[in-house]
């Protein structure tokens, strides 16, 4: 069957309210008509407003009742329409969420679920197009995993639910109009596992949530060039699968990371310092990190447009770095052709909704 | 409950009693095992922040007076009189603030973080008002399971100053939660008057009941005017709404550590003076006409002393392994 990431989300969502019992879900939004950019839509009908309901805006206490619920042996699922928002619960998150399993000496587990959509575009700006995962992940007790697709956010939803941990779950707005054709399992969801989803020899682009997609294209256009690229999906990104990174890494020697947040003090330093430590001499160039620039996400669409990283910018980027030797002019004439931008304005996606989102 | 039965069998009374004797144990028991922390502290013996409720034990006893083991309690930063007071496990509570791995915690939360479900005692939570978006979901589990279990929240008069104290409200309010925000008000948050926190025209009632709140308040030095008062409010919980009760009280000690803090000069010794007219434990003392009497006092310290001594032993032969395997 084909799904949307929409359609995977309120299936793994429907799915796990079904299969089990102390399985919630709340958060801002959740049984409006708009039901979170269409993900709940439905399921309040299905399973009741005991389980599925809407909250009063005060996410901090709503993020500590998620908690209250898991100690009792409930399993919440609590969605952040914007990622930014978190941060109003963010004491619950850091202070409580993440330490309770450890100051309890082990007898508590919580099982909280906290869906947060990263917001992209059309003017979102400084505060609505956040991606908190490495804050999240510099945090002990805490998981944080991001979906690259709709199976993607199919399995890592219904793992996320099953974990006895709390999961912060990366969910990114431009994903959501992406389509897969997959088959739906009913079990083993594995969400410590990075994925290799095209293999090469000749460079590793890593990445995680919506810059997969980048790294697809980019692995795409290069290989018209004879430039192998291998693109590996992290998927989890606390804890990190360093085994499937050093894999690709030690193979092909030459390393991309594309993050969806700020490049500095990120998971970008994070993976550098992983591959770095077993592989420093190993490695053929210095690891290559794209992400966020130091500086507040912009509204305007101009601004923004420089902000984020795109293809163009990239391919003479790992052109220049890698030494790669093609023509600057060929690899933008190869984008284009192959990945043809709507408009020189990168603040929507070129492929599926428009604004406003 | 306390578990004071170890006191009873000492004394042959029955353990199921709730005469006057019975009460003053409890105080006493809790005031024992305060001042034994603060005496040991200054030993340099527990190496962790400790809050100590010398002055508020009426109020943990008094509000655990009405609870059963299967009813819920989450505190804060000051929370030993409410362990104990619940039911908590001295040993455990010794143990745990001493680092011990026999601790509640197995030593990962110290004096702050009291875990026990084993009593009911869920968490204490030391972030002031933190503790109160927990309680609302602890609450919220019960009811949709449909028990008759109270969750019993105690906060300091500061966490009415956090935007959790009105966001829980709301909440517990919206979905009419069993939940009991049972307030000590001591009138200090560390070393400040309320009067340079809080706007002297603020009330606490009203802000309740605009919540659609039941409010009640009590003098928490009087433990049967606590045990009353939260016997009504435990009434209005058990029968599916939140109430928040507020009692006075009073801290002898300094806010963190073990120490009068009369040099500091944020209260004045005729203040602490007057402090000492209201302690709790003496109209119980008082009214006393057992023939233990006399060594009752002794007795209790004895016990406790006991308790401390066998978390102090456990947590020697830890130390000396400590020892032996520390490699720098």
């Amino acid at each position: 069957m084909r799904y949307s990431f929409t359609e995977s989300i309120k299936m793994a969502l429907d799915h796990t309210l079904q299969d089990n019992k102390s399985v919630m879900l709340f958060g801002l939004g959740v049984g409006d008509v708009g039901g979170v950019f269409g993900t709940t839509i439905g399921l309040q009908d299905k399973y009741g407003a005991s389980r599925v309901f809407d909250i009063p805006l005060s996410e901090n206490a709503v993020t500590g009742m998620a908690l209250g619920l898991a100690i009792q042996g409930y399993r919440p699922i609590m969605v952040q329409q914007r990622s930014d928002f978190s941060f109003t619960s963010a004491e619950q998150i850091i202070n409580q969420i993440s330490k309770t399993k450890y100051m309890s000496n082990d007898e508590y587990e919580v099982p909280v679920v906290i869906r947060m959509i990263v917001g992209r575009g059309w003017g979102q700006g400084p505060t609505h197009a956040q991606a908190p995962h490495a804050i999240y992940s510099h945090i002990p007790g805490l998981r944080v995993v991001a979906p690259s697709s709709p199976s993607d956010g199919y399995n890592l939803l219904r793992g996320a639910v099953e974990s006895s941990d709390p999961v912060i779950f990366i969910e990114h707005r431009w994903l959501h109009q992406t389509i897969e054709e997959f088959e739906p399992k009913s079990e083993s969801f594995e969400i410590e596992k990075a994925k290799v989803l095209v293999s090469g020899s000749d460079i590793s682009l890593i990445s995680l949530s919506y810059g997969v997609l980048e790294c697809i294209k980019l692995a795409k256009v290069l290989s018209q060039f004879g430039t192998s690229c291998e693109v590996v999906n992290l998927r989890s990104i606390k804890p990190l699968d360093k085994s499937t990174l050093l894999e690709s890494a030690s193979k092909t020697k030459n390393v991309l990371f594309w993050d969806i947040g700020h490049r500095d003090f990120g998971i970008s330093s994070e993976v550098t310092r992983v591959l770095h430590s077993e592989l420093f001499s190993r490695l053929e160039k210095p690891i290559l990190s794209f992400g966020l620039p130091n500086e507040p996400t912009p509204s305007s669409p101009f601004l923004a447009s420089n902000h984020y990283v795109e293809l163009d910018r990239a391919l003479l980027e790992i052109n220049h770095h890698f030494d790669l030797g093609h023509s600057p002019e060929e690899l933008q004439d190869s984008r284009q052709r192959l990945f043809p931008y709507k408009s020189l304005l990168r603040d929507q996606p070129d492929i599926g909704e428009v604004g406003p989102f | 409950m306390t578990d004071t039965s170890q006191i009873s069998k000492l004394l042959n009374l029955d353990n199921d009693s709730r005469s006057d004797l019975h009460k003053y144990i409890e105080l006493r028991f809790i005031r024992e095992v305060e001042l034994l922390i603060s005496t040991k502290y200054k030993e340099q013996v527990f190496r962790c922040p400790v809050h100590l409720s010398v002055g508020q034990e009426a109020v943990a006893v008094g509000v655990s007076w009405n609870l059963t083991k299967s009813d819920k309690v989450i505190s804060t930063h000051r929370s030993h009189a409410h362990y104990l007071a619940k039911g908590g496990n001295l040993f455990k509570m010794f143990a745990e603030l001493l680092g011990s791995s026999a601790g509640c915690c197995g030593g990962r939360g110290g004096s702050m973080h009291i875990f026990d479900k084993s009593v009911g005692f869920i968490a204490s939570i030391p972030i002031v008002g933190s503790s109160l978006p927990i309680s609302s979901g602890l609450a919220m589990a019960e009811k949709l399971v449909g028990s008759t279990n109270v969750v019993v929240a105690f906060v300091g008069d500061a966490s009415l100053e956090t935007g959790a104290f009105y966001e829980t409200l709301n909440l517990a309010s919206l979905k009419q939660l069993p939940l009991l925000v049972v307030i000590e008000d001591n009138g200090y948050s560390t070393y400040a008057n309320k009067s340079v926190r809080v706007s002297a025209a603020r009330k606490s009632r009203s802000l309740i009941e605009g919540f659609g709140i039941k409010f009640l308040s009590g003098n928490g030095d009087n433990l049967d005017e606590v045990i009353e008062v939260t016997r009504e409010a435990t009434e209005i919980v058990r029968h599916g709404a939140p109430a928040v009760v507020e009692f006075s009280t009073f801290r002898l000690l300094e806010h963190c550590g073990p120490n009068n803090d009369d040099s500091l000069g944020y209260r004045s010794s005729g203040e602490i003076e007057s402090y000492k007219q209201r302690d709790p434990l003496i109209p119980y003392f008082e009214r006393i006409e057992s023939p233990e009497k006399t060594r009752l006092d002794d007795l209790i310290s004895d016990y406790v002393a006991g308790q401390f001594q066998r978390a102090f032993d456990t947590v020697k032969i830890e130390y000396e392994k400590f020892q032996e395997n520390f490699r720098p």
